[in-house]
């Protein structure tokens, strides 16, 4: 019943060309978007359908399952609604990079620097891009699959007598 | 003992170093440094139930005024340097105390971001186990410490400037 979600109607009302998949599980409402037009969609949410909290931003590592590595997370709410958004955006690996979402949220600064620190995903016209977690002179990105989970300078867990 | 104990070990000098360690042992006072949950359980035996200062050990907020570090909790990687620092800020004669599974070997937090073991950075006296180690862990830990300090040499020789203070295990 997602196609009744106000949202999704006013979103395939004036992005229609934007929208890649819209699915609906448990009642939760997962709009996929086109990871150009992220922002006008979002800016759209919060004006105009008053999504004024932006609850979470994460992103996801599809390491090898899918074409475009990482998926951008975008975890909306409405106060006077009282409804839930989840908004996605796929960035690929070769173009790790996708416009910042602080124009339209403030809290969108600490929560793309976390995805940046542990995602190694660039944040276009962010006021402030760094690492937010890790030393600053951290090297690599934790949350990334293929970062060895006992890190870089260690030999890898191979059972329990290695 | 050698070049490193100019005094000798004669009655006088024992007898001394045996009051010196006497009044150290009877009044370490620790860092007041928790990290993580093993700091909850420092708290309670630092509090009325189990009663720390019963051995004349009473927290101190500042390292300056402290002779002994219980590192309690998991040690991340970032926090490594603010441990370092407060270590190097007290004064000699200085001890520490390596409370959990996590402060004597990193613990469950075999990762990236966790310090796998407190003693790749500092020189840790008494390891305690468990998690958390319940009170009563902590000062048999404590006691073994004070016993470690009964068995000191050389440390009113040291005090007052002549040769080092010999450490040895505690019985």
């Amino acid at each position: 019943m997602a196609e009744n979600n106000r949202a999704v109607v006013k979103l395939k009302e004036k992005f229609a060309s934007s929208i890649i998949e819209v699915v609906e599980f448990r009642g939760e409402v997962t709009v996929t978007i086109r990871k150009q037009d992220l922002l006008a969609v979002l800016a759209f949410l919060k004006q105009s359908l008053q999504y004024n909290l932006l609850t979470d931003v994460t992103a996801i590592d599809y390491l090898g399952k899918k074409e475009e590595r990482f998926m951008m997370v975008y975890q909306l709410y409405s106060i006077p609604h009282k409804d839930r958004l989840r908004i996605k955006a796929a960035v690929s690996e070769e173009e790790c990079r996708i416009e910042s979402a602080t124009q339209v949220w403030g809290t969108a600064n600490w929560l793309e620097r976390e995805v940046f620190d542990l995602f190694g995903i660039t944040f276009d016209n962010h006021p402030d891009l760094r690492r937010i977690l890790m030393t600053p002179d951290w090297e690599g990105y934790p949350l990334r699959k293929d970062y060895p989970l006992q890190g870089p300078d260690r030999e890898p867990y191979k059972g329990r007598l290695s | 003992m050698g070049v490193d104990n100019p005094l000798g070990d004669n009655i006088i000098t024992t007898s001394l170093d045996a009051l010196v360690n006497w009044s150290r042992k009877s009044s370490i006072w620790p860092m007041t440094f928790g990290l993580a949950c093993c700091a909850i359980e420092m708290m309670a035996t630092g509090a009325s139930h189990n009663d720390l200062d019963r051995f004349g050990i009473i927290f101190r907020a500042s390292p300056r005024q402290s002779d002994c570090i219980i590192i309690a909790g998991t040690v991340t990687k970032k926090m490594l340097p603010v441990i370092k620092t407060v270590y190097e800020q007290m004064p000699e004669p200085k001890w520490v105390i390596a409370m959990g599974a996590c402060a004597c070997s990193g613990g469950i937090f075999d990762t990236y971001s966790v310090v796998q073991g407190i003693d790749e950075a500092l020189p840790v006296d008494v390891y305690i186990p468990g998690c958390p180690p319940r009170p009563e862990a902590l000062l048999y830990g404590l006691m073994k410490l004070q016993d470690k300090i009964m068995h000191d040499k050389n440390s009113f020789g040291s005090a007052i400037g002549l040769g080092n203070r010999i450490e040895s295990a505690a019985a």
